[in-house]
């Protein structure tokens, strides 16, 4: 199996010389496929691992290889999406999912000869994420789920390899997560992705992911990884074993010893 | 964009008089009628001289009797005006674009922005005077002066607030600034533009009116200047008022461009 990402002994700081050094001596690889968390207390440059594996940030050293390229400017690969929705009210739900067609320099050129073929693929994506007969609707007239639903789907609708999802449902009420979760788990089922959470969530880490990594405080790098042992497809009712319990009492075992080293 | 779902009920014939009148929507007739009743009884208690403050029917007959040269200055003024307005909408949403472009430009035009804004602009009519002579020119040149700021600081602050989650997303995807402006920056700024032409409307009509009554031998500006150096206190009150209703009017229609164009920013709201 091939790496899909792979960060070597990567240094990240902000601001120059001087400033604060967000990840130090960052390394780990993602297999192609793989479903990757990644946990660790707040600060402890999460989002920092976002903006480098995207091509967002550039470090000032270190390897940063993205489906066997070094990553020197935005990788047009990845699909993201964020806690907050960031949908464009003036635009239908459906044409907020086409939006990136209109900017990925593969798609752009083509989307208007084949619009329809692409409509159908956004309406496929639509009714995988359970929000059939949406696409019409502006996203404010979509509660919260709804439009994280369509979010998950604009990020996938150029077919990334690699989907980064930033703490994506932190907003949301506990079943609307539980709900999402399921999506997710369908979405990685069902299509050839490569999927890096980033997530407070230590549950959703879990019943979610093939391998956890745990970050340090601040600056970050990666403490230990972690096999998730249980057999996909998973079920929810997973969430309640103790096999799954005792994995996540250790994992914040691990946070809170590292929370307490910063 | 938006289907305003309106509440149309039917009046029932059993209803009384009173429940029937849709009372939100004649309040603005009634406080106006009541405004000028109100002004009315109080020059006739006080038995004010006309000279200092004609009662409203003194003003109307004012109307009636320069009703002429009231309609010409009027459409003078109204033209000067809405062709000022014109220029600063073109001219303030092209500055606008250019400034909110980048953050360098915002920082070093913003200050300048705001000491160009500070100037009163009575103090640079004789300066327009001198370039351009009397009349229309320079007076137009002032409505466009006063009400450019607004539009331009409006459409800046609308592309400087972009959510930084949206840039990254597109960024990632390979997104050059061009495309990030006219995908997202653009749209978006279009409420805040609509809004400000609201307000600078309003700003180009005293900017054209300073303009005619310092240097203009026409418009409403110019007409209030010499009846004022007559004596005719209702005459310059007519004036006022002709101001008024021309500005009400566009006013208005400024807010109906702006719900038509921007009905989705009224639904839904900008910084989630």
């Amino acid at each position: 199996m091939t790496h899909l990402v792979s960060i070597e002994n990567v240094d990240m700081r902000y601001g120059g010389a001087s400033g604060t050094l967000a990840v130090a001596d960052l390394t780990f690889k993602v297999d192609k496929g793989e479903f990757a968390a990644v946990v660790g207390p707040s600060g402890c440059g999460k989002s920092t691992l976002m903006r480098l594996v995207t091509g967002l940030h550039i470090p000032q050293a270190g390897n940063v290889i993205v489906a066997g390229q070094h990553v020197t400017e935005p990788v047009s690969i990845v699909g993201m999406a964020f806690q907050n929705p960031s949908m464009l009210p003036w635009r239908t739900t459906l044409d907020n999912i086409l939006l990136p067609l209109e900017i990925v320099e593969k798609h752009r050129k083509r989307l208007r000869a084949h619009r329809a073929e692409y409509v159908e693929k956004a309406e496929h994506l639509l009714e995988v994420v359970g929000l059939k007969g949406f696409g019409s609707k502006y996203p404010w007239q979509l509660s919260g789920g709804m439009q994280q639903r369509a979010n998950l789907c604009r990020a996938l609708i150029h077919e990334p390899q690699l989907l980064m999802l930033d703490e994506p449902f932190g907003a949301l009420d506990a079943f609307t997560r539980e709900e999402l979760w399921c999506v997710i788990r369908d979405l990685h089922a069902e299509q050839d992705v490569t999927i890096i959470l980033v997530t407070h969530d230590l549950r959703e880490a879990v019943f979610l992911a093939d391998k956890i990594l745990v970050m340090s405080a601040r600056p970050g790098r990666v403490l230990r990884e972690h096999r998730v042992p249980f057999a996909r497809p998973r079920d929810l009712e997973i969430t309640y074993d103790k096999a799954f319990n005792d994995v996540v009492h250790e994992l914040h075992g691990e946070i809170a010893n590292a929370r307490r080293a910063a | 964009m938006s289907a305003v779902v309106e509440d149309i009920q039917k009046p029932e014939r059993t209803k009384p008089l009173v429940a029937r009148i849709d009372w939100v929507k004649a309040s603005p007739w009634l406080y106006t009628i009541a405004l000028f009743a109100i002004w009315e009884a109080a020059v006739r208690v006080f038995d004010l001289p006309y000279t200092i403050l004609p009662a409203p029917s003194r003003i109307f007959a004012a109307f009636y009797q320069y009703w002429s040269p009231l309609w010409k200055n009027s459409l003078q003024t109204l033209y000067t005006t809405t062709l000022g307005f014109l220029m600063a909408v073109v001219g303030g949403l092209a500055l606008g674009l250019f400034i909110g472009w980048s953050k360098v430009i915002y920082a070093g035009l913003y200050p300048l922005m705001i000491g160009f804004n500070a100037v009163p602009k009575v103090a640079v009519v004789p300066i327009l005077v001198i370039w351009f002579g009397i009349g229309a020119v320079p007076a137009m040149l002032t409505a466009f002066l006063i009400s450019f700021f607004p539009i331009v600081v409006n459409v800046a602050t609308g592309l400087a607030t972009i959510e930084p989650e949206t840039e990254d997303v597109l960024r990632a995807l390979g997104a050059k600034k061009l495309d990030i402006m006219l995908k997202v920056g653009i749209p978006r700024s279009m409420p805040y533009f609509f809004g400000s032409l609201k307000v600078a409307i309003t700003l180009a009509f005293v900017g054209s009116v300073v303009s005619e009554t310092v240097a203009s031998n026409y418009g409403l500006g110019n007409l209030m200047s010499s009846a004022q150096s007559q004596f005719n206190v209702p005459l310059v009150f007519a004036g006022l008022l002709a101001l008024a209703v021309e500005g009400i009017v566009m006013y208005s229609i400024m807010a109906w461009v702006e719900k038509r164009m921007t009905g989705w920013a009224h639904r839904s709201s900008m910084s989630h």
